[in-house]
């Protein structure tokens, strides 16, 4: 433990507090206390989150950028508003680079199918093309590119990770080459947790003048990200598990980039002009953003970053790793559990199996006890067949958690290796 | 509901001790089950005598459920007819979907009436009748064609 991390407990926000800002907790599952460890699929939404949604839905609602009335202005100004405040949490240089979309899916979507097919195009350069992801990505990060590479002839290489579920930075650095067109990695692995180095990993693509995407689906509760500290070309992420709604996620895009990209997807609102011949792009980002937006989502991530801001992340991510820490320790300690992802860098994810019980099986009985965890292939099932597990049980934490979840947590493991006995 | 409502002894025990478990070689049919949404697989080889089936083994991995289901099924139809086996999967269906239905008669499999409190689980329990479906249909074809 270094001088810079305090002992046990130091770092703990005030959980009780948190909670109560947090109206789902109050509830019980299956008549246990309910301990939700499933944030890495979404995080449950803070009574801020839930007040400035419904502030919206009941006083400004309207369609944005059309009407002149006094309700289109006021929904015009929070929507837009609210990519101010995407744009200050990311620290981005301007709102041209900030794109709201669903999610990170649609977010990694767009890049592949807009940058993707104006700079792989066959006949264009073509089928000597290599996009780089790493063995850890979620599907999301790994089919697109898939279905780009089929239409497009250019190949994906995958970065190895090693026995701990980081990426071999020297197996990265072997495959960047002049096909490289892109790398796309994952800053957080779903399933295992590790925090992958992507800083280092954009300053050697750079070196190498090739872009980079970073899925930051995991990441954005879990670290402050700084985009242009980080100097990524795109960063994705979805504002469910930052506390917001779901369907409301951001692409940043350099703007250099964006403006060099065709839109993806044609409508309202993302044209300057239409006659019936032809049609030219309005400006970024809004060239990207065909159609009615969500707005209240992103009024509902904008007061998510607040809320965020609030706790202040540094604070959450010290909060988190107490609670991985013991959760750790605490499944250590329980003969048969298997920890998957012992990278030093880790973010608050665990991922574990219990021998001679399947993880379906666990998570049936975890939740039995009111715990609420992920059971699956975690939308990894390359990383998996690579770790030789048809799946693995998935405790995350976010900022509401505490040491009684833990407890809970481990208590209820025992309980499955009994059931199982 | 209870924990033990699902996981009954029996199911406990044939997951511990899947019976006709492995492959049968030769076989007139081999089918392959898969649940996505959980990544429970398994493989199902069958001989057919006539109209029955002769022997049946599985393979794969899955959770508790699937696995108990899996090997109390191929219990309970080996030298089992087509018109036996296609009654006794619609009694399971509705076992496992179908509130109040009766598991008389059904013996162990009565065992799999739990499951349909835990909705989330259903398809685990449903997933080896389907892939014995889908290997019986193939081994119709295999016999059509090996007649003509």
């Amino acid at each position: 433990m270094s001088i810079t991390r305090p002992r046990h407990g130091l770092h703990l926000l005030a959980a009780q507090q948190v909670q109560a800002d947090f109206p789902i907790l109050a509830r019980t599952v299956n008549g246990k206390r309910l301990a939700y460890l499933d944030s890495g699929a979404s995080t449950q939404r803070p009574r801020a989150v839930i007040d400035a949604v419904d502030q919206y839905e009941t006083q400004l609602h309207s369609n944005v950028h059309r009407g002149v009335h006094t309700l289109s202005q006021l929904a015009t100004d929070a929507y837009e508003g609210a990519r101010e405040r995407v744009r200050r949490f990311l620290n981005a240089a301007s709102t041209r680079e900030i794109v709201f979309v669903r999610g990170t899916t649609e977010a990694i979507n767009l890049v592949a199918q807009s940058w993707g097919r104006g700079n792989l195009a066959p006949g264009n350069i073509g089928a000597n093309d290599e996009i780089i992801v790493s063995a850890l990505e979620h599907h999301a990060n790994l089919v697109p590119w898939q279905m780009l590479a089929a239409s497009t002839g250019a190949r994906l290489r995958v970065i190895p990770i090693d026995d701990h579920g980081q990426i071999r930075f020297e197996g990265f650095q072997a495959l960047l080459n002049e096909r490289t067109r892109l790398v796309a990695i994952t800053h957080v692995s779903n399933a295992l947790g590790t925090i992958v180095p992507v800083q280092q990993v954009v300053a050697a693509a750079h070196q190498a003048g090739v872009p980079v995407l970073v899925d930051g689906a995991q990441a954005v509760a879990h670290t402050q990200v700084d985009v242009r500290a980080l100097d990524c070309d795109f960063y994705c992420f979805s504002g469910h598990k930052l506390y917001a709604p779901t369907g409301i996620g951001v692409l940043y895009g350099r703007e250099k980039l964006l403006e060099s990209m065709q839109p993806w997807q044609g409508g309202g609102d993302m044209i300057r002009t239409v006659s019936y011949e032809r049609s030219t792009w309005n400006d970024l980002p809004y060239k990207f953003e065909a159609g009615t937006p969500n707005i209240s989502g992103a009024i509902g991530l904008a007061a998510a970053m607040d809320y965020v801001e609030t706790l202040g992340i540094e604070h959450m991510a010290a909060h988190e790793h107490e609670l991985l820490t013991a959760a750790t320790a605490a499944l250590m300690r329980i003969p048969g559990v298997h920890i998957h992802g012992t990278a030093p860098d880790k973010a608050a994810i665990l991922s574990f199996t219990l021998k001679g019980v399947h993880p379906h099986d666990l998570g049936t009985v975890l939740d039995h006890e009111g715990v609420a965890i992920r059971a699956g292939h975690h939308c990894a099932m390359p990383l998996m067949d690579l770790l030789g597990l048809p799946a693995t049980a998935r405790a995350s934490f976010g900022c509401y958690n505490d040491m009684a979840d833990v407890e809970q947590l481990a208590a209820a493991v025992h309980k499955a290796a009994e059931v199982f006995r | 509901m209870e924990l033990t409502e699902l996981y009954r002894e029996v199911i406990l025990d044939h997951n511990r001790h899947p019976r006709n478990f492995g492959r049968l070689d030769p076989h007139d049919a081999e089918a392959r089950g898969h649940n996505p949404l959980c990544g429970d697989q398994l493989t199902l080889t069958l001989r057919r005598d006539g109209n029955a089936i002769a022997d049946l083994r599985f393979e794969g991995n899955g959770c508790a459920i699937s696995m108990a289901s899996a090997s109390m099924m191929t219990e309970a139809v080996k030298g089992k007819d087509r018109a036996t086996v296609e009654a006794l999967f619609q009694r399971i269906h509705a076992l496992l979907t179908q509130p109040g239905a009766s598991a008389a008669d059904l013996g162990k499999l009565a065992a799999l009436s739990g499951v349909r409190e835990f909705p989330a689980r259903v398809k685990c329990a449903s997933l080896c009748w389907h892939t014995l479906n889908a290997a019986l249909a193939q081994s119709d074809q295999n016999t059509t064609v090996t007649t003509e």
